[in-house]
């Protein structure tokens, strides 16, 4: 049950790490462009038989 | 510049087809063990049928069959969609189907001939593992070659969840198929005891997890936004939880073994962490709900979307009651009780079930070219399965308070006062006939679904090869603004991405695990704990083949209900010669782990041959066969041997006389049996598990 010290120590340490890399990771501009991957999916280039040029509107 | 290039349909729609027969086959077997429980006659008699050994087949049919399929499903639609390209290898995807359904014939077929490991949503003998891991690797190539080929440069989120899911599941199923083969069909596990718990049951919660949870996570975040025709709520949110989610789900797999014999500081880890977890799935809860923002009134005229919101409530419902049973004094009344039951439920039928649903509405119609045949059966499909789902859920969570709370009752004067089992067992009985209304429910919702898509299929034409066409990816790539940031770069590196994913979920596992395995201190040894005889050891083996597992407990908590019901409460190193455990997860019958000496040898004899004339009311089935079937001795040499490789210490030689001392030990058996006028020859299998059971729990003497 000793092993309790050293696990909250190791816990402790760890989530101060994922702190740092979270503030790090905002603060170096990740959050610029937080549109594109969104909609990204929602254009696709399927074709019909009877459509030859590229739609980029999905079809419901 | 444009290349031309055809999706692959087919494969989809097979998987689809296999989604929809497997769900309705691994229901079925849900409703008929459902109605066992309070109409035993329907284990009707016969070894393969009863509860025992069916309650797997349930199991496995709608995780691997069902979800299984389901999963392919939405990986092979949504992946080629997202990444602009044709699955890597049409041979693959087809070896992948038809591997994967002759994996699941193969269980169907063994699991009621009694071909089991033990381990739960693991059931299935070495040589369908290896088939499991063979197939897994082909569907991983097949993934990955599509990544590699793609022409769309970043991966979308279902994607990470994809990758996550592939690398994790390989993990888990290898670590847990750790068998040491005996012959075609049996194996040992190589892990004993309190190890051999903690590695079931960081298998199985994050089966849960990285099976039940991820792909679906994934495919909720394509098919949302498509039937929604909303983007995603929050990128940020999809990264911040998807690292979170998959970091954090690994450490939860000891809250299964809350109170019992596994070190305590594995069990404090598990709490906290499934308390913690509740962050990230609802982050995905939230990211999946907010989508809808300025799209609700799709929701009130499209029954696919109501699906897919019921759905996703489900799994933030299930994603909150799962920390709060997390919790020490909360798991303590619901352990062992059809709560937990019920818990699974909500996230099988409202997450796993409705989102197959949602998605089988709108995907098939598109790939068959056609409108969905009943927009109105679609619509009472929704409703009765939701009604179907609280009618399942809402009994059970009765039935485990009441029972759960009914065997921690003490008189005034101190002693329990629902001292017979049986009793918290028939008090809830009718709850057991409400959920199998339920279960019925949910079952008939799924027959009016599977004719609603036959006729959308026959009205439409198959598009097999569904044209495409998208730019290739270019030779050289210059990340611009965003894109050169840390998540958008992994965005574009798949095989980081993969290695990345395997470490996250490789600490969890680790932390818990190496620490029980190599520090002695954690199972304390425990001198007059010795090996099981070699009849013993082939009545345990009958235990494990009957699944007796199923409904029997062998592991006492350290409660005074418990003490007072079943004896001292169980120690971690009474169980260092067990391989496989068998500390059990549900109490359908009474804990059996300190059963020795309990009852005569004609007690257990009557009982097991008909469990109605020693206990009236009984919903256990008859084991009639185990009288007249003879024990197969020729195994005991082998086995004997396996033990000892295993590290159980079984003398040199012992192999040699381990059929003498079996029969010796029969022997004296069948003539106690005879003074109690009960004639039966000492070769039977019967004799073998009376061994078996006289001798749980008599290893250690309590004061």
């Amino acid at each position: 049950m000793n092993m309790i010290y050293l696990l909250i120590g190791f816990s402790i340490l760890l989530a101060l790490i994922f702190l740092i890399a979270f503030f790090w990771a905002s603060r170096s501009g990740q959050n610029d462009d937080l549109y594109t991957p969104a909609v990204r999916m929602l254009f696709d280039d399927e074709l019909t038989p009877e459509q030859e040029e590229k739609s980029d509107e999905d079809h419901a | 510049m444009t290349e031309k290039f055809h999706y692959d349909n087919k494969i989809v729609r097979n998987f689809a087809i296999a989604t929809i027969i497997w769900g309705i086959v691994g229901m079925t077997v849900g409703l008929l063990i459902a109605m066992q429980l309070f109409t035993p006659s329907l284990n009707m008699g016969s070894q393969y049928t009863t509860f025992g050994r069916i309650r797997p087949l349930h199991t496995n049919a709608v995780i691997f069959a069902f979800v299984g399929n389901a999963i392919f499903m939405g990986v092979y639609y949504s992946l080629q969609r997202l990444l602009k390209a044709r699955m890597f290898s049409d041979v693959l995807s087809y070896i992948h189907f038809w591997g994967w359904q002759l994996i699941i014939v193969a269980t169907a077929i063994t699991l009621p001939l009694g071909f089991t490991t033990s381990h739960e949503y693991a059931e299935m003998e070495w040589p369908i593992d290896i088939g499991i891991t063979l197939i897994w690797v082909v569907f991983g190539i097949n993934m990955f070659g599509t990544i590699i080929k793609r022409r769309e440069k970043h991966m979308y989120v279902a994607i990470w969840f994809y990758i996550a899911t592939f690398v994790t599941v390989a993990v888990l199923h290898i670590v847990n198929s750790i068998e040491l083969p005996i012959s075609a069909f049996k194996s040992y596990y190589v892990y004993a005891g309190v190890q051999d718990a903690l590695v079931q049951w960081w298998y199985g919660h994050n089966a849960v997890a990285f099976f039940l949870t991820t792909p679906y996570l994934g495919m909720m975040y394509y098919f949302l936004p498509k039937m929604a025709e909303r983007p995603v709520y929050s990128y940020k949110l999809s990264i911040l939880h998807f690292w979170s989610l998959i970091f954090i789900y690994i450490w939860a797999g000891p809250h299964h073994l809350l109170y019992t014999s596994l070190p305590g500081w594995v069990q404090s880890l598990s709490v906290v962490f499934s308390v913690m977890l509740i962050a990230p799935s609802w982050g995905g809860m939230i990211n999946g709900l907010l989508t809808l923002r300025g799209a609700w009134d799709k929701v009130r005229e499209d029954p696919r979307l109501k699906f897919m919101v019921v759905g996703i409530t489900a799994y933030g419902m299930a994603t909150f009651e799962g920390p709060m049973l997390a919790f020490k004094q909360i798991n303590a009344i619901a352990h062992y009780t059809d709560w937990i039951v019920a818990h699974v439920h909500v996230g099988a039928l409202g997450w796993n079930g409705f989102l197959t649903f949602g998605i089988l509405y709108w995907l098939i119609p598109r790939i068959y070219s056609t409108e969905l045949y009943s927009k109105k059966l679609a619509s009472f499909h929704f409703w009765i399965g939701t009604l179907g789902i609280i009618f399942y859920a809402v009994p059970l969570y009765f039935a485990g308070f009441t029972q759960g709370l009914m065997w921690k009752e003490f008189t005034p004067e101190g002693v329990l006062r629902y001292p017979n089992f049986l009793e918290t067992v028939i008090q809830i009985i009718p709850m057991y006939m409400l959920r199998a209304l339920g279960g019925a429910l949910y079952l008939t919702g799924v027959i009016v679904m599977t004719y609603n898509l036959i006729k959308t299929m026959k009205a439409g034409k198959l598009v097999a090869n569904e044209a495409a066409e998208a730019q290739p990816l270019p030779a050289v790539y210059v990340p611009q603004g965003s894109d050169k940031k840390v998540h958008r770069f992994l965005e574009r590196k798949p095989m980081l991405f993969l290695v990345l994913s395997l470490i996250v979920i490789l600490i969890g596992g680790m932390v818990e695990m190496m620490p029980t395995f190599t520090i002695k201190s954690n199972i304390p040894t425990i001198s007059s704990v010795k090996p099981y005889t070699p009849l013993e050891l082939q009545g345990r083996d009958i235990y494990i083949r009957e699944g007796c597992v199923n409904c029997h407990s062998q592991m006492i908590r350290p409660f005074r209900s418990e003490t007072e019901r079943y004896g001292e409460y169980s120690k971690g190193g009474e169980f260092v010669y067990d391989h496989p455990f068998l500390w059990g997860s549900k109490r359908t019958g009474p804990d059996l782990q300190r059963e020795g000496g309990k009852y005569g040898n004609a007690w257990h004899y009557n009982h097991l041959y008909d469990p109605q004339t020693m206990s009236p009311g009984s919903i256990m089935p008859p084991y009639e066969w185990l009288i007249n079937q003879q024990l197969d001795t020729t195994t005991t040499r082998s086995k004997i041997s396996a033990m000892r490789s295993l590290g159980v210490p079984y003398p040199e030689g012992f192999e040699s006389k381990a059929n003498t001392k079996l029969d010796a030990q029969a022997k004296g058996i069948a003539a106690d049996l005879k003074q109690n006028n009960i004639k039966v020859k000492s070769d039977r299998e019967i004799i073998a598990i009376i061994a078996y059971l006289q001798r749980l729990g008599t290893d250690i003497k309590a004061k």
